[in-house]
């Protein structure tokens, strides 16, 4: 993404800058968030504004997940479900002193 | 017995001040000085002088400290070490005394008398050739009457909804002489860009070329502009600094009005103003910026003055958000070891003693709020990875020259150290090495984004390789 490009490209989240991420590197960094211990969840929106902290929620928050698999898939079914919407993973952190999101970013951006 | 109180004078150590065999309390605030004694006075006697002109003490007896349980009141020097390697003309030149204060020699809450004790007087005193306050250990039972950080690290990040990685900054330049008007474009550009925050400098307040209030104006259309285009929220800090709280409490109001998220302070107002800040800060929901602004007069030389890590503790408790704390790979004053040490002293709730970090006592927050740690001065995108590798993601990284200096311009400043920032991130988490593999993944990002192949191109070679003059004394050999 060029710096005069991005008029329109929502730039929330961690990897905006970058390519979207394919579903193997989203695997990656969801790995890495279930080696932290943090738990997954999926959200959506139509309107993804500065302040809206409030995206719809996919479910429930995923806790203790073996392996990114079955977020991957939540996620897909998600964008199926939605493809005119922004969706984004985040990781939540609820160890004592942190209690809070630790790594956000958006896995799907309307078409 | 009767001698003690003998009119004239005595040794500081005769007078209660040295006491080896002093257990100090969980409830005591302790220091950590490092004394050069003049020649031929004994190391205790340096320890205990300290001790007694930081607590109760004068120069002479006094009948009225009988009047007082002084015992109770006595700063305590109960420890004194040499320094390893400290050689002067008969022995060690420098050593370390600590110091144990019983609890109630302060004030509950005030940076203003806790520093006036413990760095009062003594500083000035003729049998020390030179002395500094090292470190501190402040209890929790003196640390819980302080506010702490108006909002800290944790509700930072969810006010701005970014998470997983540092922040990013820069701060306008040229920071004296732009029209509002064109310090305005400056904020906007490197906003929509790609950055975080932009910053006024420490000495723009309300001059002649551009009043406060017209800068605030300017900056706030730039930002809002900026997160309505990006969708990010988004920052400046405005500088409130003034000549009376007066104003200063004026001008926050306003930026808080136009819908600032942070104002900024610099060090130079003084303890009280910051803590007056803290509060104002904390009351309006607005985040608080410290730019250290001076402490390098008295934080640099390693053997007279306050180390930073002391007033990086001092401002914690006192309650700011922000405040810079090095970047060690930059172009200001910063061993990487001490540096660190800052940086876990903002941070995290608890710290070890840990003497390669220069970190005297082991430290308990008790939940206060953490301190997001500034580095800014001298740092470009080419660094990324070592600056990730330091300092982690709870830090804001401020690229000044390193944004504004782009040879595309701004926006592709910001644009280029963001893409950068987020491949770093992006490999660490996916398990690379970024100490090793760093400028290979930057220069992978690069191939897809031309700003931040024009900024390696223009800095990445660039490096700031002096000597350090503040450097823990124990220093890890390789092995």
């Amino acid at each position: 993404m060029s710096h005069t490009a991005r008029a329109a490209r929502i730039t929330q989240g961690a990897f905006s800058f970058l390519p979207d991420l394919t579903d193997e590197e989203i695997a990656a960094q969801l790995a890495y968030a279930l080696g932290n211990g943090w738990a997954i969840s999926i959200e959506h929106t139509d309107d993804p504004a500065p302040r809206n902290n409030y995206w719809d929620m996919w479910g429930l928050p995923q806790f203790d997940l073996p392996d990114p698999s079955a977020a991957l898939i939540e996620i897909n079914e998600c964008r199926a479900a939605h493809p005119g919407r922004h969706i984004r993973v985040s990781a939540y952190d609820a160890s004592y002193g942190r209690q809070t999101t630790a790594l956000s970013f958006i896995v799907h951006r309307p078409a | 017995m009767t001698e003690r109180w003998s009119a004239g004078v005595l040794q500081y150590a005769e007078m209660g001040y040295w006491q080896p065999d002093y257990e100090p309390k969980p409830t005591d605030v302790l220091a950590a000085f490092r004394v050069t004694p003049q020649p031929g006075v004994p190391p205790e006697e340096a320890g205990a002088a300290v001790a007694g002109e930081s607590s109760t003490a004068t120069w002479t007896v006094v009948w009225t400290d009988r009047l007082t349980a002084h015992e109770h009141y006595q700063g305590k020097c109960y420890r004194i070490d040499p320094v390893p390697g400290s050689v002067g003309q008969h022995g060690p030149e420098q050593f370390i005394a600590y110091i144990a204060y019983d609890m109630d020699l302060f004030e509950e809450g005030s940076i203003a008398n806790l520093s006036s004790s413990v760095i009062g007087n003594v500083f000035g005193f003729k049998a020390l050739k030179a002395l500094r306050l090292e470190d501190m250990r402040i209890p929790p039972h003196y640390a819980k009457t302080f506010q702490g950080p108006a909002h800290g690290v944790v509700t930072e990040r969810e006010y701005l909804g970014k998470y997983g990685r540092p922040l990013l900054g820069a701060t306008v330049k040229p920071k004296l002489g732009l029209s509002a008007r064109n310090y305005g474009r400056v904020v906007y550009e490197a906003l929509r860009g790609g950055l975080d925050f932009t910053k006024d400098d420490e000495n723009i307040n309300s001059q002649p070329f551009m009043r406060w209030r017209d800068r605030y104006l300017h900056c706030m259309e730039a930002v809002h502009k900026a997160e309505e285009e990006t969708h990010e929220v988004k920052g400046h800090y405005l500088n409130v600094t003034a000549a009376t709280m007066e104003d200063m409490y004026e001008r926050a109001d306003f930026a808080g009005e136009i819908g600032s998220v942070i104002v900024m302070i610099d060090l130079t107002v003084g303890y009280t103003a910051i803590q007056s800040m803290a509060k104002w800060a904390r009351r309006n929901g607005v985040l608080l910026h410290l730019h250290r602004a001076g402490h390098s007069t008295y934080t640099r030389q390693k053997s007279h003055g306050v180390s930073f890590r002391v007033i990086a503790k001092w401002m914690r408790l006192a309650g700011v958000d922000h405040v810079h704390a090095g970047t060690a790979v930059g172009k200001l004053e910063g061993d990487p070891n001490s540096v660190r040490g800052y940086y876990e002293t903002l941070r995290c709730d608890k710290t070890d003693q840990d003497p390669v970090r220069g970190l005297y006592f082991e430290q308990d927050w008790a939940s206060l709020p953490a301190v997001m740690p500034v580095a800014s001065g001298g740092i470009h995108a080419g660094q990324m990875h070592q600056l990730l590798s330091l300092f982690g993601d709870d830090v804001i990284l401020q690229f000044g020259g390193g944004t504004i200096g782009h040879p595309m311009g701004i926006a592709a400043g910001a644009t280029a150290n963001r893409v950068a920032l987020e491949a770093m991130v992006k490999a660490r988490n996916e398990g690379r090495d970024i100490d090793f593999e760093g400028p290979d993944i930057l220069r992978a990002a690069a191939r897809r984004s031309p700003e931040l192949d024009a900024a390696l191109a223009t800095w990445g070679d660039v490096t700031f390789s002096y000597e350090s003059t503040d450097t823990p004394d124990l220093v890890v050999t390789p092995s």
